[in-house]
C-alpha cells in the first residue's frame, strides 16, 4: 500500500455517525473500496487472500505468526519504529467466514492483533479491528479510543450489517471500560456480547454458547504474569540506566577546584554497582515478590526491598569506598528501588488512578529527599 | 479470592439499588469480581478490589453505578508524564509494550 504515510492519523475515526465516504479525499491512489481499512502501514504481510461478500472483498488474514511478526515485536520492545506497530483498522476474515459467522472486535495494536489471530486458529470468524492508535484494548478503552463511537463508526464503515445476517458482535471484556453496550445496540443495532479477558479463552467461550466462566472474566496477576514482565521492564528501563550512569559519572568528576576525568573513570564501576543494585531491588525483586512484601503501597514495597539490598550492599563492603560514599550509595539504592517499584503500578492489574496519586504524594518527596541526601554525601566525599 | 486490594479507602464505587434493574452486566464486565448476582439481585461483594476502571458504570443502562473514574489509568509513569507535559495522565509511551496488559488483553 503505497499511500501509507500521507494519511497518518488523519483517518476519520470517531465522529459519531458522521461517516465519510472512503473513496473521496484521498491524496493518493488508493481509492479502492476498502471497507473501512485505513492504510496506516505497509505491514500487511499477514493478509493471505480475500473473501468475497455481498459488500465486496474482505482481506483474509493468517492465524500463524511469521518471523516478520516476531522481528517487529522484538523491535518495538527496543523502542524502534513503534509508530509503525499498528494494524490498519477495518474488517478482516480469519479462515473462511460467511454471513452466519461470529464477529470479534479488537484493537489495532500489532501485539494484540497477533495475539488474537493466533488464538483464532482453525476458526471461521470476522475480525473487526478498531483504530486505537496502536494501543492495546484495556489502555485504549481507558482512553476512550477503544470506544462506543469508534465501534459504531467502524461497523458502518465496514458495512458489517451487509456482510453478516445476525446482529451479534463479541467484544473483549476489558474493552468494556470504553464501550457502552446499550449505546452500541441503540445506534448500530448490533448486540455487543462481552467475551473473555484473555484471547486464549475465545474458542472455549464460543464453543460453550457465548458463556465465560468466572475464571475467564477475572484479570489475574500471578507469579507467571509478573515474571513475564520483568525482561521487558529491564529492556525498557535500560536507557534510563545509561542516562543515570552518564549523569552521575559526569558529576563524579567534580573536585574541590578542578574537574578530573581520571576520577570519572575511577568512579564508573562503583556507580554501575549502585544503579544495578537499585534496579535489581526495584525492577526484579519487588515486582516478583509483590504480594508478599508488606504494605499495599508500591513505592514503600520498593523502599523496603531497597533498604534490604542497601543493607547487604553496605555490610558486604561492596563499594570499597569511604563510609560517606557507602552511605551515599545506600540512599541512592533505596530511592531508585522505590521509584522503579512505584512505576510498576502501571504494569499491575489492580491499581486505581486515585490510589496511585495518593501514593505518589507521599512517595515522590521521599524519593527526591533520598536522592538529595545521596548527592550531598557523594559530593562531600568527592571534595574531601 | 486471591486478589490484591490497593488503597480501598479512596475508592468511590457505589451501587444505587433502587435504580438497578439487575441486568447483571456489571457482574460480567468487572475484571475483579467486585459484583455478584445473588437471588436475581446485584450486590457489591468485593468493593476493596475495585480499581475504578469504569467498565461497570459505562455499561450500566440505568445509571445505577456511581463512580468517579478520573482521567487516566493507575500508572505512576503515566501521571509523571502527564505532569511533565502538562496534560492528563497518559500512558501512551513505549512502556505499553512492557505492560502485562499486552499479554493479558485481547
Amino acid at each position: 500500500m503505497g499511500c501509507s504515510d500521507q494519511h497518518g492519523d488523519a483517518a476519520p475515526s470517531s465522529k459519531l455517525l458522521s461517516i465519510q465516504p472512503y473513496s473521496s479525499d484521498r491524496p493518493c491512489g488508493c481509492q479502492t473500496v476498502n471497507h473501512g481499512i485505513d492504510h496506516h502501514s505497509d505491514r500487511t504481510h499477514y493478509v493471505i487472500g480475500a473473501i468475497q461478500t455481498s459488500a465486496g472483498a474482505i482481506p483474509q488474514i493468517s492465524s500463524r505468526l511469521k518471523l516478520e511478526d516476531e522481528l517487529g515485536a522484538f523491535m518495538v520492545r527496543w523502542g524502534i519504529r513503534r509508530n509503525h506497530f499498528r494494524v490498519d483498522p477495518g474488517l478482516y476474515a480469519v479462515g473462511t467466514p460467511n454471513e452466519r459467522s461470529d464477529v470479534m472486535v479488537t484493537a489495532n495494536y500489532k501485539f494484540t492483533f497477533d495475539m488474537v489471530r493466533q488464538n483464532l486458529e482453525g476458526m471461521n470468524v470476522w475480525l473487526l479491528v478498531l483504530d486505537t492508535k496502536g494501543v492495546n484494548v484495556w489502555c485504549a478503552a481507558g482512553k476512550g479510543t477503544f470506544g462506543t463511537k469508534e465501534l459504531i463508526n467502524r461497523i458502518q464503515l465496514t458495512s458489517l450489517g451487509k456482510i453478516v445476517q445476525h446482529k451479534r458482535i463479541i467484544l473483549p471484556q476489558l474493552g468494556a471500560t470504553g464501550i457502552a453496550a446499550h449505546l452500541v445496540k441503540e445506534y448500530s443495532g448490533f448486540t455487543a456480547l462481552y467475551g473473555p479477558v484473555r484471547a486464549a479463552d475465545i474458542q472455549a467461550f464460543i464453543q460453550t454458547g457465548y458463556k465465560a466462566t468466572k475464571e475467564m472474566r477475572r484479570v489475574k496477576f500471578d507469579w507467571y504474569d509478573r515474571l513475564k514482565l520483568i525482561p521487558n521492564d529491564i529492556i525498557y528501563n535500560l536507557r534510563y540506566f545509561l542516562a543515570l550512569f552518564l549523569g552521575i559519572s559526569v558529576l563524579s568528576g567534580i573536585h574541590t577546584t578542578s574537574y578530573s576525568v581520571q576520577q570519572v573513570l575511577r568512579n564508573s564501576i562503583p556507580i554501575i554497582k549502585i544503579i544495578t543494585v537499585g534496579y535489581v531491588a526495584g525492577l526484579i525483586v519487588t515486582p516478583l515478590f509483590l504480594p508478599m512484601i508488606p504494605t499495599q503501597n508500591f513505592s514503600f514495597k520498593g523502599l523496603i526491598i531497597g533498604i534490604l539490598f542497601s543493607a547487604i550492599f553496605f555490610l558486604s563492603h561492596s563499594l570499597n569506598g569511604s563510609t560517606l560514599a557507602q552511605c551515599a550509595g545506600a540512599f541512592f539504592i533505596v530511592s531508585l528501588s522505590s521509584f522503579l517499584a512505584m512505576n510498576f503500578t502501571g504494569a499491575s492489574t489492580y491499581t486505581s488512578l486515585r490510589g496511585v496519586k495518593k501514593e505518589m504524594k507521599i512517595a515522590v518527596p521521599i524519593q527526591i529527599m533520598l536522592v538529595v541526601f545521596s548527592l550531598v554525601l557523594f559530593v562531600l566525599d568527592m571534595t574531601n | 479470592m486471591n486478589q490484591q486490594s490497593y488503597f480501598p479507602e479512596v475508592l468511590t464505587l457505589q451501587l444505587i439499588q433502587e435504580q438497578c434493574n439487575n441486568c447483571g452486566l456489571c457482574v460480567m464486565v468487572c475484571p475483579h469480581e467486585v459484583f455478584e448476582m445473588k437471588n436475581k439481585k446485584v450486590h457489591i461483594i468485593g468493593r476493596d478490589f475495585c480499581m475504578e476502571c469504569g467498565a461497570c458504570k459505562k455499561n450500566c443502562p440505568q445509571g445505577a453505578i456511581l463512580l468517579d473514574v478520573g482521567d487516566g489509568c493507575g500508572c505512576a509513569a503515566g501521571i509523571i508524564q502527564g505532569v511533565l507535559t502538562g496534560t492528563a495522565p497518559t500512558c501512551g509511551g513505549p512502556n505499553e509494550s512492557s505492560s502485562v496488559m499486552s499479554a493479558l488483553k485481547i
